[in-house]
């Protein structure tokens, strides 16, 4: 077992950078590359798995390749926290990586060498994020996320994903070209550091609570990939990409990335205690609440399915911040939980929005009438997917939002239990339609004479498998979530250990 | 490491006087061919010896090194005296490394009286080195000023459609400053005791109103250099005339020379009026930072654009210097390199893309990275580094510069961070109507792909890019001594 363990963390992050290469030079061996590209996602799962018991016994793998800057170290660091975002994103890319043949040879999609070469690489770059040990490294890895799905999200090159597309670097690389760069040129001046610490980096600095304030608000708006309003534009418009790249990126590694930055910041670079000190916390909660209905308005009024689950996303991903931002422990869990939860529905629905496109054509929520009767087992995973997200037992989403519920009333505050509640109700008000049209209307085939009709429409194995797959994963979470939970123990045991803040005592 | 015998020859007048007295061989040569291939093999020499300099240089003191030293009037304290510190040997390194990019870029591109261009790039490269090692201000300002000259004519001959009045334009604004900086010069040789030696003029306090007038002076001198807004207007023209060479001394080293003018003299020789000026200095780098920006921004020419992209970014190296802390000088000079390897190879690029299409009109290019696709990924890397995105070059650079000029002044600072959104506005819209959507140039396919010698070119460039993002420490072990003792200089005066 202990079988070069110290380069793990980098032999998880090389696997599919190696494959990446590998497939650039199958360009003409479609099937090969193909595997190529299953059996690497396969790799990198084992390696990142393999991890999981030194960490789960409380330790961390260290590995420091170079040194940077004075002070700054081109380093992993394989923690409780990188280890949630690891394992579900390589996790999951096993199974987008199947879907992906499925839908990209059934639309017989263009330019399939990039599109997977960049996958990959995609994919480098999120666990590659997970584990690193200071902000440098992490905001290597995060700009090299924004550049390489940006021709994912371009891959269709027609004027809509033109546009799209725009939008995505615009946003992405503007907010970190600006703001983050402030934060990161001010946290070094005030530290001469960038590594994250248990308690926080700027815990004990000498600097005003202005400066710090500032410099909190710089991170958590530059980081745009959690999509915090209003800096959330960039994700729907990323919709444009083919259905895999917005389940696998849009729904799991790209967000997932950016908040999994904040909750850096929050935990290792501002640290539990002076998040309380300056109020900072219950600021982002109100901040996030804002997102997290609003958002969820903005997914009742979108008739495009892929929109829906867009805003939907930009929701959920404010739970996950709003977990942290609570600053306690059982919030802190809910949170990390959800990270987990969220991925595992969400790109189960998404997964299901390209399993009806590939069979119909179709994209809008007002022509599936009916259509759970040719897509059973999508229009199952669908509603699988839609209960994880509005929280309902026993899916993965209620133990995320069971964590989330308590740890605000552990807060003392009830107007954000009642924004958990009141989105509780927005999700089943969106998603549920959805399902309910699928099985319970009337087949009817639309006028629009591009959509394949109703009697025409098949699943596809490929496509089919991988979905009920993750249908079934976010069941299981549900019933078994240990894993999760034991992880976020583990940080919390870590950073709440200051006795003022461990349950049930109220904020300052 | 110390190579014995290289302290024992007289190794900076050979790394100088080399493609100096190669000049003189260049008329006899049989044929065109063999003119590149000799003009090539003495550069890549000079490359040779200025590595072989880095690497022994001892990076444990800021003394000067490698030192020479000749009476040469004696009557009026004119020495012949060459050294180099950490600072000047880098900038050795980034010169000798330009010279035989500049040939290989020349290498088809000149048409007419290639002799006589190979001669004036063979000279250009003695003088500039020659710069960067004098350390007699006499001396220095031979070499400074006759470095136009060469220039002068390479735009001036071998330049575009409007080449006449860009390189009067060049011309006259640096000879215009140079008067001043002559005047500067003696004012500190008669008020210090007749010497033009610059080590022993830094250590002569002179007295500040004294100091104030020699530094507006250089002030100017430098300025035009860097260029600084407002004295930014001859770059752009200089730039657009000049052939893919002449772009990349230009961008590459000359521009350097207005900042390496700040760190030689202004700083060491000048403290307190440096002290007295700094703020103003400070306002004026975030004004070029932000206006060359918003200049960049609206420009529908490649080479302007990079023209004006360059008068921001030298903001940042006038900005990080003028802060006076280690991260911002440390980040001032690792920038000065960076920028000579990213706008070099941005100029170079461009060079690349014209010879094939004679287009610089932006809008008219899309979709060069199908049509070129080895071509494509090279340049969006340099406009990645050119962006300073985290892992290149110019975010190490950028980091220290702004993380230097936070505490200090926070305004500049923040004028420093709106730079940086605005390089990265119009860096992705270079690279997103260059090299995505439809391709529009009619011909363009995979013939014109990048050939060996192109590439031969490029990779070098593409190394540094990535060493200086990651891995920049042996480079900062060599500045650091220099820097602290530049630092103690500036500051010891001052306060």
């Amino acid at each position: 077992m202990e079988y070069l363990l110290p380069i793990r963390p980098a032999l998880a992050v090389a696997v599919s950078l190696i494959a990446a290469g590998i497939i650039l030079c199958l360009h003409n061996r479609p099937n090969i590359r193909d595997a190529v590209s299953v059996v690497a996602s396969v790799i990198k799962f084992f390696i990142v798995i393999s991890m999981a018991s030194m960490v789960l016994a409380g330790n961390t793998i260290d590995l420091v390749l170079f040194e940077v800057l004075p002070g700054v170290d081109f380093a992993f660091r394989v923690d409780a926290l990188g280890m949630v975002f690891a394992t579900v994103s390589s996790l999951l890319w096993i199974l987008a990586s199947i879907y992906c043949i499925g839908y990209m040879r059934s639309q017989n999609e263009k330019n399939q060498t990039r599109f997977y070469a960049s996958f990959a690489v995609s994919l480098s770059a999120a666990v590659g994020g997970a584990f690193a040990a200071n902000l440098f490294t992490l905001v290597i890895f995060y700009e090299v996320l924004s550049l390489v799905t940006y021709p994912l999200v371009y891959h269709k090159e027609n004027k809509e994903s033109w546009n799209g597309s725009k939008r995505y670097i615009v946003y992405l690389v503007g907010a970190s070209k600006s703001i983050l760069l402030a934060a990161l040129a001010l946290t070094y001046q005030l530290t001469d550091s960038f590594d994250f610490m248990p308690q926080g980096l700027l815990n004990n600095v000498d600097a005003s609570a202005g400066i710090l304030t500032i410099v909190y608000f710089c991170y958590l708006f530059g980081f745009a990939k959690a999509a915090i309003m209003p800096f959330h534009a960039w994700l729907p418009a990323a919709m444009v990409a083919p259905t895999p790249v917005s389940a696998l990126l849009h729904a799991v590694a790209v967000v997932k990335m950016g908040v999994f930055c904040i909750l850096r910041v929050i935990f290792h670079v501002f640290g539990v205690n002076l998040m309380s000190t300056l109020g900072l916390g219950i600021i982002t909660a109100y901040l996030v609440s804002f997102t997290i209905v609003t958002a969820s308005i903005y997914a009742l009024t979108r008739d495009d399915l892929k929109a829906r689950l867009a805003y939907s996303t930009v929701s959920q991903l404010s739970y996950i911040i709003l977990g942290a931002a609570l600053l306690t422990p059982m919030a802190a869990i809910g949170g990390i939980a959800h990270i987990a939860a969220h991925a595992l529905s969400k790109i189960t629905l998404f997964f299901c929005a390209g399993s009806i496109y590939c069979a119909s054509q179709r994209k809008k929520i007002s022509d599936l009438s009916g259509i759970g009767k040719r897509l059973p087992l999508t229009m199952l995973a669908f509603f699988i997917g839609s209960l994880g997200m509005i929280g309902i037992p026993p899916t993965g989403g209620f133990i995320s939002k069971w964590y989330l519920v308590v740890g605000s009333v552990d807060a003392g505050q009830m107007a954000l239990l009642a924004v958990l509640l009141v989105s509780t109700l927005l999700n089943a008000a969106y998603f549920l339609p959805v399902s309910y049209r699928a099985f319970f209307e009337s087949e009817k085939t639309p006028p629009d004479k591009s959509l394949v009709a109703a009697n025409e429409i098949r699943e596809t194995p490929m496509i089919a498998v991988p979905l009920l797959i993750t249908a079934l994963l976010s069941l299981i979470l549900g019933l078994n979530p240990d894993y999760f939970l034991d992880l976020a123990n583990n940080l919390v045991e870590q950073e709440f250990v200051v006795g003022s803040l461990v349950t049930g005592e109220k904020m300052p | 490491m110390t190579i014995s015998f290289i302290t024992e020859l007289p190794v900076l007048s050979i790394l100088i006087f080399l493609p100096a007295i190669a000049v003189l061989f260049v008329p006899f040569l049989p044929s065109n061919h063999a003119v590149r291939w000799f003009t090539f093999s003495i550069l890549m020499i000079d490359f040779l010896i200025a590595t072989l300099l880095l690497v022994s240089f001892d990076n444990s003191t800021a003394q000067m090194q490698f030192v020479e030293s000749r009476s040469w009037v004696p009557s009026l304290g004119i020495s012949y005296k060459l050294g180099i510190d950490g600072v000047s040997v880098l900038f050795l390194f980034l010169t000798a490394l330009l010279g035989w990019i500049c040939v290989l870029a020349s290498w088809n591109a000149i048409a007419k009286r290639l002799k006589e261009f190979m001669a004036c790039l063979l000279a250009i490269q003695s003088l500039m080195l020659g710069v960067f090692c004098a350390l007699d201000l006499f001396l220095f300002y031979v070499f400074w000023e006759a470095m136009l000259v060469p220039m002068y004519l390479i735009i001036g001959i071998w330049g575009g459609n409007n080449r006449i009045y860009a390189a009067f334009k060049f011309f006259l604004y640096t000879l215009a400053g140079s008067l001043l900086f002559l005047v500067g010069i003696l004012v500190l040789y008669f008020e210090g005791g007749r010497t033009f030696d610059i080590l022993a003029l830094m250590d002569i306090s002179y007295e500040l109103n004294l100091q104030k007038w020699v530094f507006v002076s250089f002030l100017i001198a430098f300025a035009v250099k860097v260029p600084m807004v407002p004295m930014h207007t001859w770059l752009p023209d200089a730039h657009v005339q000049a052939p893919t060479a002449g772009s990349i001394i230009l961008a590459g080293v000359l521009l350097k020379m207005g900042a390496y003018g700040f760190i030689r003299f202004s700083l060491p020789i000048l403290p307190d009026a440096s002290h007295y000026f700094a703020e103003l200095m400070q306002i004026l780098s975030a004004v070029a930072i932000v206006y060359g920006g918003l200049l960049a921004l609206a420009q529908k020419d490649i080479k302007k654009l990079i023209a004006y992209s360059s008068i921001s970014h030298m903001g940042f190296i006038t900005l990080g210097l003028f802060t006076f802390t280690s991260n911002g000088i440390t980040g001032a000079v690792l920038q000065m390199f960076n920028h000579g390897i990213t706008t070099g190879a941005l100029f170079l690029f461009i060079g690349l893309v014209y010879e094939r299409t004679h287009s610089r009109d932006i809008p008219a290019y899309g979709g060069m990275i199908k049509a070129m696709p080895l071509y494509g990924i090279f340049l969006s890397i340099f406009l990645l580094a050119s962006m300073a995105v985290p892992g290149t070059n110019g975010f190490v650079g950028e980091i220290l510069v702004l993380s230097g000029t936070f505490g200090v002044n926070n305004w500049a600072a923040s004028a420093g961070v709106l730079g940086a959104l605005i390089a990265a506005a119009y860096l992705l819209g270079l690279y997103r109507q260059m090299l995505l959507g439809p391709i529009r140039i009619p011909g363009a396919a995979k013939v014109w792909d990048l050939n060996k010698r192109e590439l031969c070119c490029a990779l070098p460039l593409l190394i540094f890019v990535f060493w200086f993002g990651l891995y920049p420490k042996p480079f900062l072990n060599i500045l650091r001594p220099t820097l602290t003792n530049l630092l103690e200089q500036t500051l010891g005066a001052g306060l």
